[in-house]
């Protein structure tokens, strides 16, 4: 181990620990990821007749991992590293933060064991049963108590705006998660939703995508605004610009749940609010993305040297491309061809990995250095981390234009009819004409998992490796005093 | 007064919510504050680059005192 920086005041040791399970969870969800496109691409090479190992089992395992583990590690470990740093002041409660870290940590666990055995509640993004969804909000509760109190007890004047994304990030999970997760017990992993029908199924998308909206929006634009004017090493654009963005966003993605459900029972009136309200949402979307890549006005050329930089700035890019995709993907007329489609898992990963993923990991790549005190505050081979980016852009490229063509192929296959009235295509015709985008998707899913790789490889050298000191004399060379 | 009347005042109240806020972040008053509050996460640098100094400092009294 590297002699880790013992900072005067700053709790680093529980970031430290969420840092590096973020690059575990990372490398281990996206590699479920992979394992399940390749089921879906090649079914005759990856057909299983055990249970544990079928897509329907894996697949919520993957997303659990990649958007609880991987981003949910990020995530603490960004906040606990940024509320102290902004607030000027050490973690309030510390040893409660270790326990989010052990918390959260046997959450996941706990969900690597029940899920591919079938345990689920079936909610999509909530699959935990009931005993693991007390557990997180337990843990959840807990990271709230420490974030607030730490902000409370701050030395500096004022709440950082990075902040402000955090405390609503975690009060609105925290509340979503509860309502959504409220069920009847039957046995200790059987449970039944507390709301029925329609009712179930719009608390289910108000949770869903405030998941979307908070935890991985949210929470991440935090991270935004502190790692891109830290990398760039100036100021963000416009502080003006963020607290419009802040009270416009969280105050608008609340409403816009219902646009998973267009064309179901849910009254019309409630599709077409959250159709509008979609729409309106890409204002302050923008507003935010616009906010962050113009923090680098000035100093466009650090892009060229700073592949950490070019991580978090890239990021941006695929938030901006995801963010005007989605509001189109939930007009109606629009969502009518989507909807079930291979777009939608498009639309997600463009999200997920080109902004979630990318994000994230750039302000590892910022973090993980400093925390084990290496003087230069670099990782251990910035060509490495250049080599990640690349993989990282190309794959999500691939994966997400693989599956556009997907989606509005599928699409037009579903809605084409025959002069009869009879469907022109069954749906088997429509899934083999799918073949090439799967296997394009499953490639960039691997580009991915070799990023990841590489940036595991990366931190382990990283943190294991001392550094070459730099002009400091042996005490050999020195003469005897 | 019917449910369309709350539906309308609703809106222009939201919008009037709005206005507000953007009128109270951009107003010049708060332009100090906001610059400070920007600069929060560069606080730390000038610190630890102290830090830094100090450190090297007493490990050179150290090596000569040795």
């Amino acid at each position: 181990m590297s002699e880790a920086i013992k900072h005067p005041t700053y709790r680093y040791d529980v970031v430290r620990k969420f840092a590096i399970m973020t690059v575990i969870w990372g490398l281990i969800g996206m590699s479920v990821g992979v394992y399940i496109a390749c089921q879906l691409a090649f079914p005759n090479v990856f057909y299983t007749e055990i249970p544990w190992l079928t897509f329907g089992r894996l697949r919520p395992l993957h997303t659990n991992t990649v958007i609880f583990a991987f981003g949910g590690c990020a995530l603490f470990a960004s906040v606990y590293f940024v509320v102290q740093r902004t607030c000027q002041t050490a973690l309030f409660a510390p040893a409660l933060a270790q326990f989010t870290f052990w918390g959260w940590q046997l959450v996941i666990i706990l969900g690597w064991i029940t899920l591919p055995q079938g345990i689920t509640a079936s909610k999509e993004y909530a699959e935990f049963e009931w005993p693991i969804d007390i557990l997180l909000a337990v843990v959840w509760i807990s990271f709230g108590v420490v974030f607030f109190g730490t902000v409370m007890k701050r030395k500096a004047k004022h709440i950082y705006v990075a902040n402000w994304f955090f405390g609503a990030f975690i009060i609105t999970v925290g509340l979503i998660h509860v309502i959504n997760s409220a069920a009847i017990p039957v046995t200790l992993t059987k449970s039944y939703s507390a709301y029925s029908g329609a009712m179930d199924a719009m608390v289910q998308w108000w949770y869903g995508h405030n998941a979307v909206g908070f935890l991985l929006t949210t929470g991440f634009l935090g991270m935004m605004y502190y790692f891109v004017p830290k990398q760039a090493d100036r100021p963000v654009y416009s502080y003006r610009l963020s607290i419009v963005h802040f009270w416009a966003l969280i105050s608008l993605y609340i409403w816009a749940g219902p646009h998973h459900l267009h064309y179901t029972a849910l009254p019309n009136w409630t599709q077409s609010v959250g159709m509008a309200m979609s729409l309106i949402l890409f204002a302050p979307s923008w507003g935010g993305m616009i906010n962050g890549i113009m923090t680098l006005s000035g100093a466009w050329q650090k892009l060229r040297t700073d592949p950490v930089l070019k991580f978090l700035v890239v990021s941006l890019s695929f938030y901006g491309m995801s963010t005007f995709e989605g509001p189109m993907m939930a007009i109606k007329t629009v969502n009518a061809l989507s909807h079930f489609t291979d777009w939608t898992i498009g639309h997600v990963h463009s999200g997920a990995l080109g902004w979630v993923a990318m994000i994230s990991v750039g302000a590892m790549y910022h973090l993980i250095p400093q925390m084990y005190g290496r003087r230069s505050a670099n990782m251990f081979s910035t060509q490495l981390i250049n080599i990640h980016f690349w993989l990282a852009t190309l794959g999500t490229v691939l994966y997400i234009a693989s599956m556009w063509v997907n989606g509005i192929l599928q699409g037009l296959m579903w809605r084409a009819f025959n002069d009869d009235g009879t469907l022109t295509y069954s749906f088997i015709e429509s899934v083999e004409a799918s073949y090439p985008g799967h296997a394009i998707r499953a490639i960039g899913g691997m580009l991915w998992v070799t990023g990841m790789l590489i940036m595991t490889y990366n931190v382990w050298y990283t943190v294991n490796v001392k550094e070459q000191p730099v002009r400091t004399p042996k005490p050999a060379d020195q003469p005897a005093a | 007064m019917d449910m369309n009347d709350v539906r309308g005042i609703g809106t222009l109240l939201v919008m009037a919510a709005f206005i507000s806020v953007c009128v109270w972040a951009y107003s010049s008053k708060r332009k100090k504050s906001f610059d400070e509050a920007a600069n929060l996460p560069f606080v730390d640098d000038e610190e630890e680059a102290e830090n830094d100094k100090n450190n090297t400092n007493s490990q050179q009294e150290k090596q000569r005192d040795e």
